[in-house]
Protein backbone atom coordinates (compact mmCIF):
# COMPACT_ATOMS: atom_id res chain seq x y z
CA UNK A 1 0.00 0.00 0.00
CA UNK A 2 1.27 3.58 -0.60
CA UNK A 3 1.29 6.61 1.36
CA UNK A 4 -1.35 7.91 -1.21
CA UNK A 5 -3.62 4.86 -1.10
CA UNK A 6 -3.95 5.26 2.77
CA UNK A 7 -7.91 5.24 3.26
CA UNK A 8 -8.92 9.24 4.71
CA UNK A 9 -11.85 8.37 4.66
CA UNK A 10 -13.29 9.80 8.54
CA UNK A 11 -15.01 7.18 9.53
CA UNK A 12 -17.21 7.15 12.42
CA UNK A 13 -16.08 4.64 14.78
CA UNK A 14 -12.38 6.45 15.15
CA UNK A 15 -14.80 9.37 16.69
CA UNK A 16 -12.60 11.74 15.32
CA UNK A 17 -9.69 10.35 16.24
CA UNK A 18 -6.87 8.99 13.67
CA UNK A 19 -4.86 5.49 13.80
CA UNK A 20 -1.47 4.63 11.94
CA UNK A 21 -0.48 2.09 9.64
CA UNK A 22 2.21 1.02 7.77
CA UNK A 23 2.92 2.14 4.03
CA UNK A 24 4.84 3.27 1.49
CA UNK A 25 5.94 6.82 1.94
CA UNK A 26 7.46 9.43 -0.50
CA UNK A 27 11.05 8.26 0.44
CA UNK A 28 10.26 4.94 -0.90
CA UNK A 29 10.39 3.28 2.30
CA UNK A 30 7.78 1.50 4.63
CA UNK A 31 7.10 4.05 7.30
CA UNK A 32 3.60 4.73 9.59
CA UNK A 33 1.08 7.16 7.30
CA UNK A 34 -2.05 8.39 9.64
CA UNK A 35 -5.09 7.29 8.53
CA UNK A 36 -8.88 8.78 9.61
CA UNK A 37 -10.55 5.22 8.92
CA UNK A 38 -10.91 2.78 6.16
CA UNK A 39 -14.61 1.84 5.40
CA UNK A 40 -14.12 -1.53 5.27
CA UNK A 41 -13.07 -1.16 8.74
CA UNK A 42 -16.09 0.90 9.63
CA UNK A 43 -18.18 -1.74 8.60
CA UNK A 44 -17.41 -4.44 10.28
CA UNK A 45 -16.86 -2.51 13.66
CA UNK A 46 -20.51 -1.33 13.31
CA UNK A 47 -21.77 -4.87 12.63
CA UNK A 48 -19.99 -5.69 16.03
CA UNK A 49 -21.75 -2.71 18.10
CA UNK A 50 -24.93 -3.04 16.33
CA UNK A 51 -24.95 -6.84 17.33
CA UNK A 52 -24.77 -5.57 21.02
CA UNK A 53 -27.38 -2.92 20.64
CA UNK A 54 -29.85 -4.95 18.91
CA UNK A 55 -29.58 -7.36 21.90
CA UNK A 56 -30.03 -4.99 24.17
CA UNK A 57 -33.23 -3.54 22.73
CA UNK A 58 -34.57 -7.07 22.54
CA UNK A 59 -33.79 -7.34 26.01
CA UNK A 60 -35.30 -3.82 26.92
CA UNK A 61 -38.55 -4.71 25.36
CA UNK A 62 -38.99 -8.49 26.81
CA UNK A 63 -38.18 -6.30 30.31
CA UNK A 64 -40.87 -4.03 29.87
CA UNK A 65 -43.21 -7.25 28.36
CA UNK A 66 -42.40 -8.69 31.89
CA UNK A 67 -40.15 -11.54 30.38
CA UNK A 68 -36.63 -10.83 31.35
CA UNK A 69 -35.27 -8.53 33.90
CA UNK A 70 -33.79 -5.47 33.58
CA UNK A 71 -30.17 -7.16 34.34
CA UNK A 72 -30.15 -9.01 30.72
CA UNK A 73 -30.86 -5.54 28.72
CA UNK A 74 -27.68 -3.96 31.06
CA UNK A 75 -25.93 -6.98 30.81
CA UNK A 76 -25.66 -6.36 26.28
CA UNK A 77 -25.62 -2.79 27.14
CA UNK A 78 -22.34 -3.19 28.51
CA UNK A 79 -21.06 -5.51 25.57
CA UNK A 80 -21.04 -8.31 27.61
CA UNK A 81 -22.78 -11.93 27.74
CA UNK A 82 -23.84 -14.16 30.03
CA UNK A 83 -20.65 -16.47 30.25
CA UNK A 84 -18.68 -12.32 30.04
CA UNK A 85 -20.72 -11.20 32.94
CA UNK A 86 -20.42 -14.34 35.27
CA UNK A 87 -16.37 -14.14 35.17
CA UNK A 88 -16.45 -10.11 35.67
CA UNK A 89 -19.23 -10.43 38.70
CA UNK A 90 -17.72 -14.06 39.79
CA UNK A 91 -21.11 -15.22 39.96
CA UNK A 92 -21.59 -18.74 38.34
CA UNK A 93 -22.90 -18.79 34.92
CA UNK A 94 -26.28 -20.40 35.90
CA UNK A 95 -27.10 -18.42 38.58
CA UNK A 96 -26.43 -15.22 36.21
CA UNK A 97 -29.31 -17.34 34.10
CA UNK A 98 -31.45 -17.42 36.45
CA UNK A 99 -31.50 -13.55 37.72
CA UNK A 100 -32.40 -12.72 34.33
CA UNK A 101 -35.68 -13.98 34.98
CA UNK A 102 -37.95 -11.20 37.00
CA UNK A 103 -39.15 -13.23 39.93
CA UNK A 104 -35.19 -14.03 40.60
CA UNK A 105 -34.05 -10.94 39.71
CA UNK A 106 -36.77 -8.46 42.04
CA UNK A 107 -35.90 -10.89 44.90
CA UNK A 108 -32.45 -10.48 44.46
CA UNK A 109 -29.71 -9.66 47.83
CA UNK A 110 -28.21 -5.88 47.70
CA UNK A 111 -25.14 -7.40 48.00
CA UNK A 112 -25.56 -9.11 44.70
CA UNK A 113 -27.10 -6.21 43.44
CA UNK A 114 -24.03 -3.98 44.24
CA UNK A 115 -21.61 -7.13 42.75
CA UNK A 116 -23.29 -6.68 39.29
CA UNK A 117 -23.80 -2.89 39.32
CA UNK A 118 -19.71 -2.88 39.61
CA UNK A 119 -19.13 -5.69 37.10
CA UNK A 120 -21.45 -3.46 34.84
CA UNK A 121 -19.42 -0.37 35.83
CA UNK A 122 -23.08 1.40 36.98
CA UNK A 123 -24.38 2.69 40.29
CA UNK A 124 -26.55 -0.07 41.89
CA UNK A 125 -29.96 1.75 41.65
CA UNK A 126 -29.78 2.10 37.82
CA UNK A 127 -30.10 -1.50 37.96
CA UNK A 128 -33.31 -1.73 37.63
CA UNK A 129 -34.27 0.68 35.56
CA UNK A 130 -34.59 0.26 31.54
CA UNK A 131 -31.98 2.88 30.63
CA UNK B 1 15.32 17.11 34.63
CA UNK B 2 13.87 13.80 35.83
CA UNK B 3 13.32 10.74 33.48
CA UNK B 4 9.84 11.37 33.16
CA UNK B 5 9.35 15.03 31.69
CA UNK B 6 11.76 13.87 28.80
CA UNK B 7 9.34 11.04 27.93
CA UNK B 8 8.18 11.28 24.15
CA UNK B 9 5.18 9.50 23.29
CA UNK B 10 5.09 7.91 19.96
CA UNK B 11 2.28 7.08 17.75
CA UNK B 12 1.92 3.15 16.78
CA UNK B 13 0.04 0.44 14.72
CA UNK B 14 -0.04 -2.14 17.17
CA UNK B 15 -0.34 -1.47 21.28
CA UNK B 16 2.67 -3.99 22.58
CA UNK B 17 5.20 -3.83 19.94
CA UNK B 18 4.35 0.34 20.48
CA UNK B 19 5.21 -0.18 24.02
CA UNK B 20 8.37 -1.90 23.68
CA UNK B 21 9.38 0.19 20.97
CA UNK B 22 8.92 3.17 23.36
CA UNK B 23 9.99 1.70 26.55
CA UNK B 24 13.14 0.69 24.81
CA UNK B 25 13.84 3.63 23.71
CA UNK B 26 13.22 5.56 26.50
CA UNK B 27 15.86 3.39 28.20
CA UNK B 28 18.60 4.40 25.43
CA UNK B 29 18.10 1.79 22.42
CA UNK B 30 16.23 3.25 19.33
CA UNK B 31 14.57 0.39 18.19
CA UNK B 32 11.19 0.93 15.35
CA UNK B 33 7.95 -0.50 16.01
CA UNK B 34 8.36 -2.94 13.30
CA UNK B 35 12.01 -4.13 14.65
CA UNK B 36 10.01 -4.54 18.29
CA UNK B 37 7.79 -6.88 16.55
CA UNK B 38 9.30 -8.15 14.06
CA UNK B 39 12.42 -9.32 16.41
CA UNK B 40 9.87 -10.99 18.94
CA UNK B 41 8.52 -13.29 16.27
CA UNK B 42 5.13 -11.95 16.75
CA UNK B 43 3.50 -12.58 13.33
CA UNK B 44 1.21 -15.29 12.07
CA UNK B 45 -1.89 -16.85 12.13
CA UNK B 46 -4.27 -18.73 14.26
CA UNK B 47 -7.49 -20.68 14.07
CA UNK B 48 -9.23 -21.84 16.77
CA UNK B 49 -12.82 -22.81 16.09
CA UNK B 50 -13.20 -24.71 19.50
CA UNK B 51 -12.57 -21.33 21.52
CA UNK B 52 -15.17 -19.06 21.26
CA UNK B 53 -15.90 -15.72 22.79
CA UNK B 54 -19.05 -14.41 22.25
CA UNK B 55 -20.27 -17.26 19.92
CA UNK B 56 -17.22 -16.97 18.04
CA UNK B 57 -14.13 -18.26 16.98
CA UNK B 58 -10.08 -16.89 18.29
CA UNK B 59 -9.07 -15.87 15.57
CA UNK B 60 -5.53 -13.87 14.95
CA UNK B 61 -2.92 -12.59 12.92
CA UNK B 62 -0.23 -12.21 15.79
CA UNK B 63 1.02 -14.41 18.23
CA UNK B 64 -0.77 -14.57 21.96
CA UNK B 65 -0.67 -11.56 23.95
CA UNK B 66 3.24 -10.71 25.75
CA UNK B 67 4.94 -12.19 23.30
CA UNK B 68 6.29 -9.46 22.31
CA UNK B 69 7.22 -8.47 26.24
CA UNK B 70 8.70 -11.68 26.45
CA UNK B 71 10.38 -12.17 22.88
CA UNK B 72 12.80 -8.80 23.17
CA UNK B 73 14.42 -9.87 26.26
CA UNK B 74 17.06 -12.66 24.92
CA UNK B 75 17.62 -10.84 21.23
CA UNK B 76 18.14 -7.38 23.31
CA UNK B 77 20.07 -9.07 26.39
CA UNK B 78 17.95 -7.40 29.16
CA UNK B 79 15.62 -8.85 30.92
CA UNK B 80 11.83 -7.35 32.12
CA UNK B 81 10.46 -7.58 35.42
CA UNK B 82 6.60 -7.83 35.31
CA UNK B 83 4.35 -8.20 38.50
CA UNK B 84 0.63 -8.94 38.70
CA UNK B 85 -1.34 -8.37 41.85
CA UNK B 86 -4.21 -10.11 43.86
CA UNK B 87 -5.35 -6.96 45.79
CA UNK B 88 -6.18 -3.96 43.14
CA UNK B 89 -5.01 -1.47 45.91
CA UNK B 90 -1.89 -3.33 46.33
CA UNK B 91 -1.73 -2.86 42.04
CA UNK B 92 -2.41 1.13 42.45
CA UNK B 93 0.68 1.39 45.78
CA UNK B 94 3.24 -0.39 43.23
CA UNK B 95 2.12 1.56 40.08
CA UNK B 96 2.48 4.70 42.04
CA UNK B 97 5.81 4.03 43.56
CA UNK B 98 7.32 2.88 40.40
CA UNK B 99 6.14 6.10 39.20
CA UNK B 100 7.61 8.17 42.39
CA UNK B 101 10.91 6.50 41.62
CA UNK B 102 11.14 8.02 38.31
CA UNK B 103 10.10 5.00 35.78
CA UNK B 104 7.93 4.60 32.62
CA UNK B 105 5.53 1.19 33.20
CA UNK B 106 4.01 -0.70 30.89
CA UNK B 107 0.47 -2.11 32.03
CA UNK B 108 -2.11 -4.41 30.94
CA UNK B 109 -5.72 -3.12 30.51
CA UNK B 110 -9.40 -3.95 29.28
CA UNK B 111 -9.70 -1.27 26.59
CA UNK B 112 -13.65 -1.28 27.57
CA UNK B 113 -12.49 0.64 30.85
CA UNK B 114 -10.79 3.54 29.35
CA UNK B 115 -13.00 6.35 29.05
CA UNK B 116 -10.59 8.24 26.71
CA UNK B 117 -11.03 5.60 24.17
CA UNK B 118 -13.96 5.98 21.47
CA UNK B 119 -17.26 4.62 21.93
CA UNK B 120 -16.71 1.74 19.42
CA UNK B 121 -13.17 1.03 20.42
CA UNK B 122 -14.46 -0.23 23.87
CA UNK B 123 -15.02 -3.77 23.53
CA UNK B 124 -14.32 -6.42 26.32
CA UNK B 125 -10.81 -7.01 25.39
CA UNK B 126 -8.16 -7.63 28.51
CA UNK B 127 -4.81 -7.38 26.64
CA UNK B 128 -4.41 -3.83 25.36
CA UNK B 129 -1.12 -2.47 26.37
CA UNK B 130 -0.31 1.12 27.27
CA UNK B 131 2.48 3.06 28.99
CA UNK B 132 2.02 5.00 32.64
CA UNK B 133 4.90 7.82 32.60
CA UNK B 134 3.72 10.13 35.48
CA UNK B 135 0.63 11.94 37.71
CA UNK B 136 -0.89 14.97 37.89
CA UNK B 137 -0.27 16.14 41.55
CA UNK B 138 -2.88 18.12 41.97
CA UNK B 139 -5.32 15.95 40.88
CA UNK B 140 -3.80 12.36 40.77
CA UNK B 141 -4.65 11.53 37.20
CA UNK B 142 -2.37 9.50 35.41
CA UNK B 143 -0.52 10.43 32.76
CA UNK B 144 -1.11 7.87 30.02
CA UNK B 145 0.84 6.85 26.86
CA UNK B 146 -1.09 5.00 24.70
CA UNK B 147 0.29 3.39 21.54
CA UNK B 148 -2.99 3.52 19.10
CA UNK B 149 -3.81 7.20 19.94
CA UNK B 150 -2.18 10.41 18.69
CA UNK B 151 -1.26 11.84 21.94
CA UNK B 152 -0.58 11.37 25.03
CA UNK B 153 -3.99 11.46 28.02
CA UNK B 154 -4.66 11.11 30.89
CA UNK B 155 -6.68 9.07 33.30
CA UNK B 156 -8.59 9.42 37.14
CA UNK B 157 -7.14 6.94 39.11
CA UNK B 158 -11.04 4.83 39.71
CA UNK B 159 -10.85 4.21 36.02
CA UNK B 160 -7.26 3.18 35.64
CA UNK B 161 -7.83 0.43 38.28
CA UNK B 162 -11.03 -1.09 36.68
CA UNK B 163 -9.73 -1.53 33.26
CA UNK B 164 -6.33 -2.83 35.15
CA UNK B 165 -8.67 -5.65 37.66
CA UNK B 166 -10.85 -6.26 34.59
CA UNK B 167 -12.10 -9.68 34.97
CA UNK B 168 -12.34 -12.71 32.06
CA UNK B 169 -10.21 -14.03 29.24
CA UNK B 170 -6.70 -12.86 29.77
CA UNK B 171 -7.43 -10.97 32.39
CA UNK B 172 -4.70 -8.55 33.32
CA UNK B 173 -4.85 -9.03 36.98
CA UNK B 174 -3.18 -5.74 37.57
CA UNK B 175 -0.21 -6.75 35.38
CA UNK B 176 2.52 -4.49 34.71
CA UNK B 177 6.11 -4.41 33.73
CA UNK B 178 9.34 -2.46 33.54
CA UNK B 179 12.65 -2.90 32.50
CA UNK B 180 15.27 -4.45 35.27
CA UNK B 181 18.18 -3.46 33.42
CA UNK B 182 18.22 -1.24 29.84
CA UNK B 183 18.41 -2.96 26.52
CA UNK B 184 21.36 -4.21 24.85
CA UNK B 185 21.82 -2.97 20.84
CA UNK B 186 21.96 -6.99 19.81
CA UNK B 187 24.17 -8.56 17.06
CA UNK B 188 21.69 -8.28 14.46
CA UNK B 189 23.43 -10.45 12.32
CA UNK B 190 22.61 -13.15 15.13
CA UNK B 191 19.11 -12.41 16.05
CA UNK B 192 17.38 -11.45 12.90
CA UNK B 193 18.08 -14.49 10.93
CA UNK B 194 16.93 -16.26 14.37
CA UNK B 195 13.91 -14.42 14.68
CA UNK B 196 12.93 -14.72 10.98
CA UNK B 197 13.47 -18.89 11.37
CA UNK B 198 11.10 -18.29 13.91
CA UNK B 199 8.15 -17.06 12.33
CA UNK B 200 8.60 -18.87 9.00
CA UNK B 201 8.53 -22.33 11.27
CA UNK B 202 5.53 -21.44 13.00
CA UNK B 203 3.98 -20.18 9.50
CA UNK B 204 5.05 -23.56 7.73
CA UNK B 205 5.65 -26.01 9.87
CA UNK B 206 3.59 -26.23 13.03
CA UNK B 207 2.14 -29.67 14.05
CA UNK B 208 -1.39 -28.45 14.50
CA UNK B 209 -3.68 -27.69 11.16
CA UNK B 210 -5.13 -24.74 12.91
CA UNK B 211 -2.31 -22.61 12.88
CA UNK B 212 0.22 -20.31 10.22
CA UNK B 213 -0.76 -21.35 6.34
CA UNK B 214 -2.66 -24.64 7.54
CA UNK B 215 -5.03 -22.38 9.58
CA UNK B 216 -5.71 -20.10 6.65
CA UNK B 217 -6.60 -23.18 4.73
CA UNK B 218 -8.46 -24.49 7.78
CA UNK B 219 -10.87 -20.75 7.78
CA UNK B 220 -11.08 -21.35 3.84
CA UNK B 221 -12.96 -24.56 4.69
CA UNK B 222 -15.01 -23.19 7.18
CA UNK B 223 -15.91 -20.22 5.24
CA UNK B 224 -17.37 -22.80 2.58
CA UNK B 225 -19.43 -24.40 5.26
CA UNK B 226 -21.27 -21.22 6.50
CA UNK B 227 -24.69 -20.29 5.29
CA UNK B 228 -25.52 -24.28 5.07
CA UNK B 229 -24.43 -24.79 9.04
CA UNK B 230 -25.94 -20.88 10.32
CA UNK B 231 -28.02 -18.77 8.17
CA UNK B 232 -26.76 -15.70 6.81
CA UNK B 233 -27.16 -13.77 9.48
CA UNK B 234 -24.43 -15.67 11.71
CA UNK B 235 -22.64 -16.08 8.71
CA UNK B 236 -22.10 -12.22 8.01
CA UNK B 237 -21.09 -12.25 11.99
CA UNK B 238 -18.59 -14.65 11.24
CA UNK B 239 -17.02 -13.11 7.98
CA UNK B 240 -16.96 -9.64 9.86
CA UNK B 241 -15.28 -10.94 12.59
CA UNK B 242 -12.55 -12.13 11.04
CA UNK B 243 -12.29 -9.12 9.14
CA UNK B 244 -12.16 -7.31 12.67
CA UNK B 245 -9.70 -9.33 13.80
CA UNK B 246 -7.61 -8.20 10.32
CA UNK B 247 -8.28 -4.50 10.38
CA UNK B 248 -9.59 -3.13 13.52
CA UNK B 249 -7.57 -4.46 16.84
CA UNK B 250 -4.28 -2.34 16.14
CA UNK B 251 -2.95 -4.41 13.33
CA UNK B 252 -1.58 -1.65 11.23
CA UNK B 253 -3.45 -2.92 8.70
CA UNK B 254 -3.22 -6.67 6.47
CA UNK B 255 -3.44 -8.51 9.40
CA UNK B 256 -0.07 -7.30 10.48
CA UNK B 257 1.65 -7.84 6.99
CA UNK B 258 2.46 -4.59 6.49
CA UNK B 259 4.26 -4.00 9.85
CA UNK B 260 5.78 -7.34 9.11
CA UNK B 261 7.01 -6.07 5.61
CA UNK B 262 8.49 -2.84 7.13
CA UNK B 263 10.45 -5.01 9.75
CA UNK B 264 11.73 -6.85 6.71
CA UNK B 265 13.11 -3.36 5.04
CA UNK B 266 14.56 -2.49 8.09
CA UNK B 267 16.42 -5.84 8.63
CA UNK B 268 17.44 -6.18 5.30
CA UNK B 269 21.02 -4.14 5.22
CA UNK B 270 21.34 -4.96 9.29
CA UNK B 271 21.24 -8.42 8.59
CA UNK B 272 23.30 -8.54 5.65
CA UNK B 273 20.76 -10.15 3.67
CA UNK B 274 19.23 -7.94 0.72
CA UNK B 275 16.92 -10.71 -0.43
CA UNK B 276 14.97 -9.73 2.60
CA UNK B 277 14.48 -5.87 0.99
CA UNK B 278 12.66 -7.69 -2.14
CA UNK B 279 10.92 -9.69 0.10
CA UNK B 280 9.79 -7.02 2.18
CA UNK B 281 8.01 -6.00 -1.55
CA UNK B 282 6.42 -8.89 -2.02
CA UNK B 283 4.45 -9.60 1.66
CA UNK B 284 3.54 -5.48 0.58
CA UNK B 285 1.71 -7.28 -2.13
CA UNK B 286 0.31 -10.20 -0.27
CA UNK B 287 -0.79 -7.24 2.72
CA UNK B 288 -2.78 -5.25 -0.36
CA UNK B 289 -4.46 -8.33 -1.03
CA UNK B 290 -5.61 -9.37 2.51
CA UNK B 291 -6.86 -5.71 2.18
CA UNK B 292 -9.07 -6.83 -0.94
CA UNK B 293 -10.11 -9.79 0.99
CA UNK B 294 -11.24 -7.79 3.60
CA UNK B 295 -13.02 -5.32 1.43
CA UNK B 296 -14.79 -7.43 -0.77
CA UNK B 297 -16.31 -9.19 2.77
CA UNK B 298 -17.24 -6.01 4.12
CA UNK B 299 -19.32 -5.35 0.87
CA UNK B 300 -20.92 -8.73 1.47
CA UNK B 301 -21.88 -7.88 4.97
CA UNK B 302 -23.20 -4.32 4.32
CA UNK B 303 -25.19 -6.25 0.98
CA UNK B 304 -23.52 -4.34 -1.39
CA UNK B 305 -22.61 -7.49 -2.89
CA UNK B 306 -24.41 -10.71 -3.07
CA UNK B 307 -23.01 -12.79 0.26
CA UNK B 308 -21.04 -15.17 -0.93
CA UNK B 309 -18.52 -17.12 1.10
CA UNK B 310 -17.56 -19.70 -1.23
CA UNK B 311 -15.98 -16.84 -3.37
CA UNK B 312 -14.08 -15.29 0.14
CA UNK B 313 -12.86 -18.92 0.74
CA UNK B 314 -11.41 -19.07 -2.95
CA UNK B 315 -9.30 -15.45 -1.72
CA UNK B 316 -7.90 -17.30 1.76
CA UNK B 317 -6.90 -20.38 -0.13
CA UNK B 318 -5.24 -18.03 -2.93
CA UNK B 319 -3.58 -16.02 0.10
CA UNK B 320 -2.75 -19.30 2.09
CA UNK B 321 -0.90 -20.39 -1.03
CA UNK B 322 1.09 -17.50 -1.56
CA UNK B 323 2.17 -17.06 2.07
CA UNK B 324 3.45 -20.68 1.96
CA UNK B 325 5.92 -20.28 -0.67
CA UNK B 326 6.54 -16.74 0.91
CA UNK B 327 7.33 -17.83 3.81
CA UNK B 328 9.59 -20.44 2.58
CA UNK B 329 11.38 -18.08 0.23
CA UNK B 330 12.12 -15.84 3.51
CA UNK B 331 13.60 -19.11 5.53
CA UNK B 332 15.85 -19.49 2.91
CA UNK B 333 16.87 -15.88 2.49
CA UNK B 334 18.30 -16.00 5.88
CA UNK B 335 19.76 -19.70 6.04
CA UNK B 336 21.86 -18.41 3.16
CA UNK B 337 25.20 -16.99 4.27
CA UNK B 338 25.31 -13.36 3.46
CA UNK B 339 27.33 -12.39 0.61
Amino acid sequence: MDAADVPQENIVTYGGHAKAVYARTGDGRLGLVRTSGWEAEEIVTRQAVEAFEALAKAARERARAGQSSPLEFHMYRARMDVSLLAQASGIWRWRVQRHLRPKVFVRLSPALRTRYAEALGIPPERLESLD
Amino acid sequence: MDPQSRFVHQQASHCESGVMSTIARHYGLPLSEPMAFGLASALTFVYLPFIKLSGLPLISYRMPPKTIIRGLQKPLQFSMRSETFRRPEDGAARLDELLDAGRIVGLQVSIFWLPFMPPDFRFHFNAHNLLAFGRDETNGDYLLSDPVLEEPVRCAPADLMKARFARGLLAPKGLLYYPASPPLEPDWKRVIPAAIKKTARAMLHTPLPFIGVKGIGRIARAFERLPAVSGPQAAKLFIGHMVRMQEEIGTGGGGFRFIYAAFLEEAAPLAGHPALAELSEQLVEIGDSWREFALAAARMIRDRDPLDPTRLAESLRTLAAREKIFFAALDKAVRQTPP
